[in-house]
């Protein structure tokens, strides 16, 4: 990772939901860092990765409950933060991209509207100057007519351009961290590799650090710096993006290879044979 | 060559009327062949679930020729059709009916076809997706996604098919699950000789599952090609192209320098 800064350190992160049979952990016990990077959090279905991603914002809705030794934030605890202070954390320093435009987007606000009261809200620039802001920023994310792109509806836009409108909507207060959350599932292949493209070079210019939350080993592995790999609310295992064929934990193993590949033709796909003992393992702890 | 098992010739399906006009499927044709499997790969709104639908009667809006086993399908379709051909959806969280049994959604098929037997056939097509008695009596909801997605294919297997329609089969599953899921379709395929017709967008499945694959972009077919073309990313379209490189994972130079 990158030694000069590192932007988040979360340590002992649970997150617990009390239910009638008992209290279900969704996270136990995690402890990661990140850095100016791209760091990728892969899991299955119940791994706990989207958890983790609400967790770092403190989004964790009640009953579910929240705990950890820290956040720290740029040398700031998280934790110790009042309600008001977390509002200008979120969105400002911290800002998070949903899976589905279709459900993150007001559907009753202009898209414009929308992207430039989240400038203004932060920034408390003139309306005016929020709305060229706005319309530089969907320049920045690759929109043709950014115009009129402003003055529409969310449901006048395609998924992928409603995509690329709530990452425009999440980068123009400039924050030191994206929180991304399967950004791109919803979307056709083509176009999610176009909308990853753009998040890429916009995370690269500004520096900022991205936490890649998705299910797809390969998407992460190509497209992140490091992966860290979840199950049952643990982490199993962390390495560089470029080493994950390399991955030794035979959870990971097992994912990679019940993966059908297009130039690898196998006659049986390799099913994963889930050991109880891997609940049980100690959580690995990713600060670098 | 052998009579083909599916023959959809110059197959076009129609949306809406006046404005909404819209021609979802423009001219496709392909043949199956008894006991081949051939997948039909695009994006969304490129119109391969609608030519599923079609075959399988779900839509009544469209004109060109369906055989099967060399007979023309007429447009109402009768019970002796739905013997012969089946279906498996998506999502297997919507396809089950959520307040019937794994019993009931089971032999509902045989009901309406009057078939007796009932409870030695649906222990019988538990076993063979690989889930014991002991599930014939949960309802949907105590079920994982694979355990319902295999639901869903033992349904679809109850009348003895011999050609299944497979609209994304695994698309909403998990990697790990998608892997028994499809080693369960191919072992099926193998020991009841199936023909399949599969629709997804996801290339590594088509090539593992299928022998055959025509590419579609906005209602038609924009390519043919083998498995083995696919597998040495051997494409004529530059479209084809584009699927095969967006499959492989994330590459910067390829899509990086493309305007949206």
């Amino acid at each position: 990772m990158n030694e000069q800064e590192t932007l988040l350190r979360v340590e002992d992160l649970w997150v617990r939901f009390p239910t009638r049979n008992g209290i279900v952990e969704a996270v136990r016990g995690i402890s990661f860092a990140v850095g100016r990077e791209r760091v990728g959090i892969v899991g299955e279905s119940g791994s706990g990765k989207s958890m983790t991603g609400r967790s770092i914002l403190r989004l964790v809705r009640s009953p579910g409950q929240m705990t950890a030794k820290e956040i720290n934030f740029k040398g700031d605890n998280l934790l110790d933060y009042s309600e008001r202070q977390m509002r200008d954390v979120r969105g400002h320093k911290i800002s998070m991209v949903m899976q589905d435009p279709k459900f993150s987007l007001n559907p009753v606000m202009t898209v414009g509207k929308q992207i430039s009261e989240a400038y203004r809200l932060h920034s408390g620039a003139s309306r005016g100057a929020a709305k060229r802001k706005a319309i530089e920023m969907l320049e920045a994310v690759q929109i043709r007519e950014p115009e009129r792109v402003y003055n529409s509806y969310p449901h006048e836009v395609s998924g992928g351009m409603g995509q690329r409108i709530m990452i425009a909507m999440m980068l123009i207060p400039d924050p030191d961290l994206l929180i991304a959350d399967e950004p791109t599932s919803a979307l056709d292949v083509t176009v999610q590799m176009r909308v990853l493209a753009i998040m890429d070079k916009l995370v690269k210019d500004r520096g900022m650090g991205l936490i890649f939350i998705s299910h797809d080993l390969q998407l992460v592995s190509s497209f992140c710096d490091r992966v860290i790999i979840m199950y049952g609310g643990k982490i199993v295992e962390t390495c560089k993006a470029s080493e994950l064929h390399n991955a030794q934990h035979p959870y990971t193993r097992g994912l990679l290879a019940a993966l059908p590949q297009i130039d690898e033709p196998k006659a049986k796909l390799e099913v994963l044979d889930r050991d109880p003992a891997w609940r049980d393992q100690e959580s690995v702890v990713a600060y670098d | 060559m052998d009579q083909p098992m599916l023959e959809v010739a110059d197959l076009n399906v129609y949306f809406g009327e006046g404005d909404d006009f819209f021609q979802a499927v423009n001219s496709v044709s392909f043949k199956v062949k008894k006991g081949g499997s051939y997948g039909l790969v695009g994006e969304s709104g490129s119109g391969k679930s609608t030519v599923l639908r079609a075959i399988s009667g779900l839509i009544a809006d469209w004109d060109g020729r369906i055989c099967v086993e060399g007979k023309v399908l007429a447009p109402k379709r009768g019970k002796a059709f739905y013997r012969k051909m089946q279906m498996v959806f998506q999502d297997p969280y919507a396809s089950l009916h959520p307040r019937h049994t794994v019993d009931r959604i089971l032999s509902e098929p045989l009901g309406l076809h009057g078939i007796g037997d009932v409870e030695t056939r649906v222990l019988k097509a538990l076993d063979d997706v690989g889930l014991g008695k002991a599930f014939r009596f949960r309802y949907p909801h105590q079920l994982s996604g694979g355990q319902r997605q295999r639901v869903a294919v033992a349904r679809a297997l109850m009348l003895e098919p011999q050609i299944l329609l497979l609209d994304e089969p695994t698309s909403a599953l998990d990697v790990s699950v998608q892997a028994e899921v499809l080693n369960l379709l191919s072992d099926l395929r193998a020991e009841r000789n199936l023909t399949y017709l599969m629709v997804t967008h996801d290339l590594a499945v088509v090539a593992h599952m299928c022998e055959e694959i025509a590419v579609m972009s906005h209602g038609k077919v924009v390519e043919v090609l083998s498995v083995d073309q696919m597998r040495r990313s051997e494409p004529k379209e530059a479209y084809t192209r584009e699927l095969l490189m967006a499959s492989k994972g994330y590459d910067p130079e390829f899509f990086a320098g493309e305007a949206v």
